[in-house]
């Protein structure tokens, strides 16, 4: 499954830059062994945990490692054995937006390529960290405060002034690539900034229909990211009531 | 400190809430010396506007002194009088930098709510509602005035409050909708609504121009203003049919510039009325538009209908067949707040207008909820009550 819509990418000239499926999101149980990895391990780890000896902590062990494959539907064994039992579908998002933004483009340009300034107006990111001049190092924020996660990813390409494109390392957290365009907008109006951003949910094809209920919520997320971009190119600021007065809710 | 907050639908308190403070570089924060009602507040209070949230603090019409700046603010500082225009603009982003100012792409925080009603949001307005940005208004003792450089004006010396805090909204409302019709030389320009914007739109179009200005409204008090202090030849609704009026008034010509000061709830006579209302009731039309379609098949061929009353959202039986076949030009907007309040405040200190007649009822904070109800059923000739929330 894959939200990319290739005729729209037709004429909106975008690539479908879908990252490798190679981390969180790399599925290699099926859906009903992943139902019973988890009951089965939970049943173990629980017998397992309550019975004080060797025995008990070798089958809690078992059901840990049962728990682990059903959750993730991952599994080295699979992987080992050279054995898939997924249906072999898992989900891109990929969403498209672009915005023009009252500046001109060597600047709008500078700010987006230096990934440090990524997290000043995209809100899941915490921090990116350039490790050289290519590779990078991402944390984000997952939604409601759960926790974080963590990836490296690489420029694929870069055109100065006119586009860079990255992708999520092998063994990401969550696999996932980008790629922004900047051409100038007509009769010195500014610059047009076309932003592709591509994630591989990390729920296995259980969550086809997960990743459609995701998708306004991830399109809603870049563009209010763009957004947030603009406004700190053109005003200096972000945009914001929080923190003002109100009455009794 | 104290603040009017809207509560529901015809439900106004007046609350303790926390003092603003600054939360971006280019606010400021004011202390309130003035604050006045204005009719588009009124949508708010029938429940017309959506996205209100209990404890809104409402008001957008204001002036006050500024008590803080922040480290981004440059031509404004402690202790000057100033008067801020009702909608916010950033003054960077390509709508600003061509004095369109209410197209500000920037200063609505909550632009998802207008661009699924819209297609693409507009700026950010003081206390109206989330869907215009969430903005804390201004009925309270303190605000905070973000983009402030570009927001708030030092009122000259010698302008007292009453008439400065007009500048606001009013005043700039009233002048875009003249500026907006194209005045020519020898031209008819026809108002309706004689209330505070109305007022402001008959001022305007003589200092544009115009040959005569005639008002339309149903309040004897309102139509005597317009008179006394417009020079407005007066039609009153009820009375009379427009249609026959204008059109006689005008040599059989039809007036050349029609400006509608009513908006979303406008009323009418006969079963127009009963039949909009209803409609609206039903939610069957978000808007009444009795006076636009009047003003539409008023007008001249060729000539201009400006809109400056507020609509929401979809009209039902609008005569575009009417508009079309006789080539008007429909011109409409949110005012233009920072293009037109430094010019306003220099005609006003010139003494060319003096809008502080439109002034009737100076009530303290505490009087809100009343001086709200007054407003709303204009009882006592009311025109504007203006809050005064540092007394």
């Amino acid at each position: 499954m894959d939200t990319y819509n290739s005729k729209m990418s037709d004429v909106l000239g975008t690539n479908n830059i879908s990252p490798p499926s190679t981390g969180s999101s790399h599925i290699n149980v099926g859906d009903t062994e992943r139902i019973v990895s988890l009951v089965g391990g939970a049943l173990l780890a629980y017998y397992g945990l309550s019975k004080p000896n060797a025995g008990g902590i070798a089958m809690a062990a078992v059901g840990g490692a049962l728990l682990f494959r059903g959750a993730t539907g991952y599994c080295p064994m699979n992987e080992a054995l050279g054995r898939d039992s997924s249906s072999g579908r898992d989900i891109t998002i990929e969403i498209t937006r672009s915005l023009t933004i009252n500046k001109p483009r060597s600047e709008v340009f500078q700010f987006w390529r230096q990934l440090e300034n990524l997290p000043k107006f995209m809100e899941h990111l915490q921090d990116v960290r350039q490790l050289g001049p290519k590779r990078s190092h991402w944390v984000a924020r997952i939604p409601k405060g759960v926790g974080t996660v963590e990836w490296n990813a690489d420029i694929v390409q870069e055109e100065p002034g006119s586009l860079i494109a990255w992708r999520s390392m092998p063994g990401s957290d969550i696999d996932n690539a980008g790629e922004v365009r900047f051409t100038d907008a007509p009769a010195d109006r500014g610059t047009v900034v076309q932003a592709s951003i591509s994630y591989r949910a990390p729920v296995g094809a259980v969550g086809g229909n997960i990743a459609k209920l995701l998708n306004p919520t991830f399109r809603q997320m870049v563009e209010n990211d763009l957004r947030r971009f603009k406004q700190l190119l053109e005003t200096g600021e972000v945009v914001t009531t929080e923190g003002q007065p109100a009455g009794k809710r | 400190m104290k603040a009017l907050c809207w509560n529901g639908i015809n439900d106004l308190k007046v609350e303790r809430v926390p003092d603003p403070y600054i939360l971006n570089e280019g606010d400021a924060v004011v202390r309130l010396t003035m604050s006045s009602v204005c009719g588009s507040d009124l949508h708010l209070l029938d429940g017309y506007v959506p996205t209100m949230k209990a404890g809104d603090i409402i008001g957008h019409e204001f002036m006050g002194e500024v008590i803080e700046v922040g480290p981004g603010v440059k031509k404004l500082k402690r202790g000057d009088r100033v008067v801020v225009g009702s909608v916010l603009g950033c003054g960077s982003c390509e709508f600003c930098q061509s004095d369109q100012w209410s197209l500000c792409d920037n200063s609505n925080p909550n632009p998802e709510i207008l661009e699924k009603a819209y297609g693409y949001a507009g700026a950010g307005i003081f206390g109206y509602s989330h869907a215009f940005g969430g903005y804390a208004g201004s009925h309270a003792e303190y605000i905070r005035v973000p983009y402030a450089d570009h927001g708030a004006f030092k009122v000259p010396e010698g302008v007292k409050d009453e008439a400065a805090v007009f500048t606001s909204d009013a005043f700039p409302t009233g002048y875009m909708a003249a500026d907006m019709c194209g005045i020519e030389r020898g031209d008819t320009v026809v108002v309706w609504g004689a209330g505070g914007v109305g007022q402001m739109a008959m001022q305007s179009a003589y200092l544009l121009g115009a040959e005569r200005v005639i008002a339309i409204d149903r309040y004897g008090d309102r139509l005597a203003k317009a008179k006394q202090y417009a020079k407005a030849e007066v039609l009153n609704y009820e009375e009379v049919d427009i249609l026959e009026a204008l059109k006689e008034m005008t040599g059989g010509r039809g007036p050349d510039r029609c400006i509608d000061a009513v908006g979303m709830e406008a009323h009418t006579t006969g079963m127009e009325q009963y039949y909009d209302k209803a409609k609206q009731t039903l939610r069957l039309q978000t808007d009444r538009p009795a006076v636009l379609r009047q003003a539409i098949m008023a007008c001249r061929k060729g000539g201009t209908v400006s809109i400056v009353g507020v609509y929401g959202g979809l009209l039902d039986k609008f005569p575009m067949g009417a508009a079309m076949n006789k080539a008007l030009t429909l011109r409409m907007g949110q005012m233009f707040a920072q293009k037109y309040i430094p010019k306003l405040l220099e005609r006003v200190a010139a003494g060319e207008v003096d809008p502080s007649y439109m002034l009737t009822h100076k009530w303290t904070l505490d009087q809100g909820p009343e001086g709200y109800r007054m407003f709303k059923e204009k009882t006592d000739n009311c025109m504007r009550v203006v809050f005064t929330p540092s007394q």
